[in-house]
């Protein structure tokens, strides 16, 4: 300590400035701060753990909007042979079995939504069809079950045509169709939900706990007041934001590919059809942008509270308006360019469906990454602006 | 009665493995000024909490008022005669309150009526001089202001017993006489009244009646000041504490030597401010402050919390721009990112801000690097530190395990890390023991005298102030002298600084006045409310909870931008976003027969208002490449031949490729081709063999009911408000009781009558409130923006609603009474509430289809019986008569969640 004085003064010139060299040092530092932070907080690492693996899980193998389990009754006024038969083909796992009910309780049990689909057999109906007359059977389809009803109407239909067909073959044997459509699906054969929720959820879970650990990281360090000790040293605010960014981007970054190859190809059984790289380099490209939202929102609360409330209807409207949940094409076209333009998840949605499920190449997969990138510079020069006022309190 | 107040018997108490109380054992006299004394972290809050019967006792007995403060019965009917005035400048007042109204709920916690209050209000307001303030917000005060508000509140029932938790920390030293001058007053009105003390300043204690010194959660000393200063031999407090430690803690201390200061050659001042004026909107923290501090000195600034002590060190460090005025460092300027400036300067902020998930040693690396050290000097530089500041056997441990004067040291240990010219020291030794304190005063000196290094700390300690070379008295953003302590003194003469101080204060008058006027005689019902035990409910008090829970709302325009705005935008981004229309399919045909048939069966296609077309494929790789892209989502493949097997009765194949990335669109996809193919078989079949052959006798008629168009958003809209009302009420009610854990304003709930009922559904009436009309607004959105109009009952859906709110607000307080931090509350409840309410509950997948688990999931939880209610008044046209059992249940819901949260909640800490 006696030497400290002479120090003090025997300092070799600098300059205000620092060198691009110290830059790359300082943020370097700042990361494996913020990654030993990180390590430190074990709630927030058994969130990291849960988000990317059994909630992946539980959402894939749960939560399906495929048509499964259908609530069928029967009406059955013909008490025939063909009429047996038809509630015997609905069969699970497409059908739970079919319950029959009189005619009486048809509204009474749709109103109590005890049942999807009511499908009433008229009376004389197999003594119509083997004597070619035109017959009608009517299907009740609930259209308040709206994931279920119009594909769970046309399998119905399909079912009872067959049927009908395969009774009447058996005493006639001959096939009416004069094409044979066969429909095949790509990337997906079986169309199983799992294959596509699985993955979804991974992408869920990158914008969900990127945007939490930055933003809380940033509202953390403003409560104790580590920021303002950081920023009295010779360190600059964009250096801060950056290792922040680049320290939990990394470790979700990181989550997800373990998720990709060990919860959807190992666990789930989902094979990838594209490239697991590729798909990382974009999901960093989109990590950055969501974890600048992060800080965003981190500068805009005051506390962690004001930071839950806030991120919990941001991040409700980029996972759902993202094309990861339904269809981004049944949007509305003018929200379809609102959501394009503030948010860089359907971009980066459409870009992990092109190489995940069709295989696509970085050409032709690479035109969302550049809108992702785009929407981050925005929100990463607004986080920057916004950093500095409440930082340093201007 | 005896004379004693209170008892504490064999009392021990732990968190986790500290022990805060050891075995303490203490008879508190009554009717007089108690003082628990001693350093922060003793155990004196924990005493006081435990007499005080907001504190669960752990072992031992405590008596209070010659009752078992371990019995719920007494603590009930004693609790009207105590007040408790919990540590932390106004932590048990609600900021955005007014003075008025914050008294005014204390009084409506202990039944007083409407006249009698605002004649409480108006006496005790007069007597703290904080009559002229009445409709200001408590947040807005000043902390010496704060403290006369927070007594008010605990003198509003006229209590026998006054418990006070530090209340002077941090308030300038004529607020603090005048507080205990009022004290004095009140004492002097209400003779019966004890009151019991605890508190950090030693000098304070000196007009204190009776004495318990506390270290290490043992009582160390006890008896009138006079007798423990003639036990220990000493003339003042603070050196009789020192001298009543245990052996091994006194040898470890050393007196404070203050060596004269060698003035240095160079007589540019080290730190110099002219004019600096910093402003916060209308705010003016520092007020043109003006002060030239020369190499090596030692410069106090003294004053209150709030005085513009800290904003004029972080101008100073650079990290607030002043609004006026400029300041230089060693003669430069100092500018926000001067980065060479900033290496000069070694920064100790208030509170401890190091990072508390790094060890000691990962600290002083990070910062060591940060500064840019040369590599081969950091490790040594490391080491003399850890040394030099006895930091060597705790290198590898976390901050946040440490004492508080450890930590300091860390703290002062990191800002001289890269040999700063000058130390900027934002009150470094507050709560730090006396031991610890001269300790570090010792290492000031030797830097200031060995080193040279200038240094610029701020302190509310007096007798550190008098240390200093010299100090700058500060009072609302302004210095009211600046001098050598001895010449302060000499100037006003005054006996000692804290005179000297307190005269100048007087004179600046921003403090308001004294309360010099004799307090009003003693108030008439006082004696009729301590004698009746609270009743065990009080509607009263319930009423007091909800109108104050739904002002703070009203006030703070985060919640309540997210009880609005919040479930309209979702419902917008829900009501569009999740549709399960599926239409604008792009396809392309991929003719490789090119013959009238052919195109025949691709304009079944095109005609199709499902599909839109695209430019058709000509290759295998091209509809392989197209298909990559996601520019197409189905293709038809027509094969070479087609056209002549048709004609020659053969059955041709059709290949069809759907998209299958996004399963629901390629299973309705491939429905609505199934139904195209089956209408082009019939065309077929009616064109080849004549109309009158029918291929199927069979038609199906499928109706849709109660959504005929078969749009998504007539189902979506009812499903979402299902949503919108269990997501923000629940968020909302748990945030409700965890913020007030964490401000700190759950005292109230522990100290005064309140039963555990009063306060939960007090609590939750302002969200049931809030979230009806967020109903309201949803049920408008959805008629009007979305068309979806309610073909049942309203009155139906408004009743039903309600049950729903009372259920989903009460599932939120149940979840809150688990979740410590309002974060944890937050995403603990969003969690909690939306799994559930969006797989199991009809929002997705019907209830219908749902089996085992996720049916019984389902069913615990209101959402799924809410949702019958909902569609079946939006979109099935039904009434009361339909789904009364439903609301029967949500009814049980709502109660059912009530018991369990009173069940858990905890009326006393642990």
């Amino acid at each position: 300590m006696a030497a400290h004085g002479s120090d003090t003064v025997a300092r070799k010139p600098e300059t205000g400035r620092l060198g691009i060299g110290a830059h790359l040092a300082n943020i370097w530092r700042l990361t494996i701060k913020e990654l030993r932070s990180i390590r430190a907080d074990p709630v927030m690492l058994i969130l990291v753990v849960y988000a990317f693996s059994i909630n992946v899980y539980t959402v894939a193998t749960g939560a399906s909007v495929e048509a499964n389990n259908l609530a069928v009754a029967i009406v059955d006024e013909d008490r025939s042979a063909l009429s047996r038969r038809i509630a015997d083909g609905l069969t699970p796992p497409l059908f739970r079995p079919a319950v029959e009910i009189a005619a009486t309780a048809i509204d009474g049990e749709m109103d109590a939504a005890r049942y999807v689909f009511v499908v009433e057999i008229p009376p004389r109906f197999e003594a119509d069809v083997l004597a070619g007359r035109t017959t009608t059977v009517q299907v009740n389809v609930d259209a308040t079950a709206i994931t279920q009803a119009g594909n769970g109407a046309a399998y119905l239909q399909t079912v009872i045509l067959n049927e009908v067909a395969a009774f009447k073959a058996g005493r006639d044997g001959v096939s009416t169709n004069p094409v044979d459509v066969v429909i095949r699906a790509n990337s997906n054969p079986n169309l199983k939900s799992s294959w596509f929720t699985s993955v979804m959820q991974v992408i869920n879970s990158i914008t969900m706990l990127t945007v939490i650990l930055t933003g809380a990281a940033l509202i953390r360090e403003r409560e104790q007041g580590t920021v303002e000790h950081l920023l009295v040293m010779p360190v600059v605010a964009s250096e801060i934001m950056l290792a922040k960014i680049l320290a939990n981007g990394l470790v979700t970054l990181v989550a997800a590919g373990l998720s990709l190859v060990l919860v959807v190809e190992w666990w789930l059984q989902v094979p990838i059809a594209g490239s697991i790289l590729l798909f990382l380099g974009g999901a960093a490209v989109y990590v950055f942008t969501v974890a600048a939202l992060g800080i965003l929102l981190g500068t805009i609360a005051n506390t962690m509270g004001q930071f839950g409330l806030l991120a919990i209807p941001v991040l409700l409207v980029t996972m759902l308006l993202s094309g990861s949940a339904t269809p981004i094409e049944s949007m509305p076209v003018w929200l379809r360019w609102i959501v394009w333009i503030i948010s860089p998840t359907p971009h980066f949605v459409s870009f992990a469906q092109a190489v995940l499920y069709r295989g696509a190449g970085f050409m032709t997969a690479s035109p969302p990454l550049i809108a992702v990138a785009a929407i981050g510079g925005v929100y990463l020069a607004a986080a920057l602006r916004r950093f500095r006022r409440v930082v340093l309190g201007g | 009665m005896t004379d004693l107040v209170a008892r504490v018997v064999a009392v021990t108490h732990r968190y986790g493995t500290t022990h805060a109380l050891d075995d303490v054992s203490l008879d508190i006299p009554a009717h007089g000024m108690v003082g628990i004394i001693g350093p922060d972290g003793v155990g004196k809050s924990t005493l006081l909490a435990l007499v005080a019967g907001v504190r669960k006792i752990q072992a031992g007995h405590v008596t209070v008022f010659d009752g078992d403060m371990a019995d719920a019965g007494h603590r009930r009917a004693s609790c009207g005669r105590i007040a408790y005035m919990p540590q932390g400048l106004g932590r048990n007042l609600y900021p955005t309150l007014s003075v008025f109204e914050n008294i005014d709920f204390f009084g409506r916690l202990f039944g007083q009526g409407e006249a009698e209050r605002r004649t409480r209000i108006a006496d005790l307001t007069r007597a703290t001089g904080l009559d002229p303030f009445v409709d200001r917000p408590a947040g807005k005060l000043s902390g010496g202001m704060k403290q006369k508000l927070s007594l008010c509140c605990a003198l509003m029932h006229d209590p026998d017993l006054l418990v006070l938790d530090e209340p002077t920390t941090g308030v300038d030293p004529l607020s603090r006489r005048q507080f205990w001058d009022l004290i004095d007053s009140i004492r002097a009105r209400r003779p019966q009244m004890s009151v019991v003390v605890a508190t950090a300043y030693m000098e304070e204690a000196a007009r204190f009646d009776w004495l318990a010194a506390m270290d290490d959660g043992k009582v160390i000393a006890r008896g009138a000041p006079d007798e423990i200063l003639a036990q220990a031999h000493e003339t003042s407090l603070e050196g009789a504490f020192i001298a009543l430690l245990p052996p091994e803690k006194r040898s470890r201390h050393e007196g404070v030597v203050v060596r004269p200061r060698v003035a240095a050659a160079d007589d540019v001042p080290a730190i110099e401010a002219e004019g600096l004026t910093r402003k916060f909107g209308d705010f003016v923290a520092v007020d043109h402050v003006s002060f030239r501090i020369g190499r090596g000195e030692i410069f106090g600034f003294l004053g209150s919390n709030g005085c513009g002590k800290t904003t004029t060190m972080k101008m100073l460090t650079g990290l607030l721009p002043a609004s006026e005025g400029r300041a230089k460092l060693l003669g430069e300027p100092i500018g926000g990112d001067d980065m060479a400036m900033r290496r000069k300067v070694g920064y100790m902020s208030q509170a401890f801000s190091l990072y508390t998930e790094l060890t000691v040693r990962q600290n002083l690396d990070l910062h060591a690097r940060l500064y840019h050290l040369p590599a081969d000097e950091i490790a040594p530089r490391i080491a003399e530190l850890l040394a030099r500041y006895d930091l060597k056997d705790v290198a590898d441990a976390r901050p946040d395990s440490l004492p508080l004067g450890i930590k300091q040291r860390l703290q002062l240990a990191v800002a001289v890390l890269h040999r700063p010219a000058i130390l900027i020291l934002d009150e470094p030794t507050s709560g730090v023991d006396p031991i610890a304190r001269d300790a570090f005063w010792r290492t000031l000196i030797d830097l200031s005298r060995d080193d040279g290094v200038t240094i610029f700390l701020s302190t509310h300690f007096m007798n550190e102030a008098e240390r200093c070379d010299r100090i700058s008295l500060m009072h609302a953003g302004k210095v009211l002298a600046v001098g050598t302590p001895a010449d302060l003194a000499k100037g006003r003469g005054a006996a000692t600084l804290e005179d000297a101080f307190v005269s100048y204060l007087a004179e600046a008058g921003g403090v308001g006045k004294v309360a010099a006027e004799s307090p009003a005689q003693d108030a008439p019902a006082a004696a009729a409310t301590a004698g009746t035990a609270p009743k065990r409910f009080d509607p009263g008090r319930l009423w007091a909870y909800a109108r104050r829970e739904a002002m703070e709302l009203l006030r703070d325009p985060i919640r309540l931008i997210f009880a609005f705005v919040g479930p309209l935008v979702l419902m917008l981004a829900f009501g569009y976003g999740i549709s399960f229309d599926v239409e604008n399919l792009t396809w392309a045909a991929f003719d490789q027969d090119q013959t009238p048939e052919s195109r025949a069966l691709l304009e079944s296609f095109s005609g199709s208002r499902y599909f839109t077309e695209r430019p058709p494929v000509g290759t295998t790789a091209e509809m392989d490449a197209r298909f990559r892209s996601g520019e197409v989502t189905l293709v038809v493949e027509v094969p070479p031949g087609f056209g002549r097997d048709l004609q020659n009765g053969r059955v041709p194949e059709v290949g069809v490729w759907i998209d299958g990335a996004m399963p629901f669109r390629g299973e309705t996809t491939r429905s609505y081709v199934a139904g195209l193919a089956l209408q082009y078989a019939k065309r077929r079949t009616v064109e080849t063999v004549g109309p009158n052959a029918a291929v199927s006798p069979v038609t199906i008629e499928t109706r849709f009911r109660y959504n005929q168009s078969f749009k998504s958003v007539n189902a979506m809209v009812p499903s979402i408000i299902v949503l919108m009302l269990i997501l923000i009420p629940a968020v909302m009610s748990a945030v409700a009781v965890v913020r007030e854990i964490e401000t700190g304003s759950i005292a109230n709930f522990h100290s005064t009558p309140t039963s555990k009922v009063e306060f939960l559904v007090g609590k939750q009436l302002p969200y049931v409130a809030v979230s009806m009309v967020s109903f309201v607004l949803l049920v408008l959105l959805a008629v009007t923006v979305f068309g979806v109009p309610i073909t049942g009952s309203l009155a139906t859906l408004t009743l039903g609603t309600l049950l729903y709110c009372f259920a989903t607000t009460g599932f939120g307080q149940l979840v809150s009474t688990f979740t410590r931090t309002q974060v944890a509350a937050v995403f603990a409840t969003a969690i909690l509430a939306v799994v559930p309410a969006v797989n199991f509950s009809g929002l997705l997948v019907p209830v219908s289809s749902l089996s085992g688990g996720a049916r019984f999931l389902g069913l615990t939880f209101p959402a799924a019986w809410y949702q019958p209610i909902s569609v079946g008044t939006f979109a099935k046209a039904l009434g009361l008569s339909a789904v009364w059992p439903e609301m029967l249940v949500l009814a049980l819901f709502a109660v059912a969640y009530l018991v369990a949260a009173r069940l858990f909640l905890r009326k006393q800490e642990a």
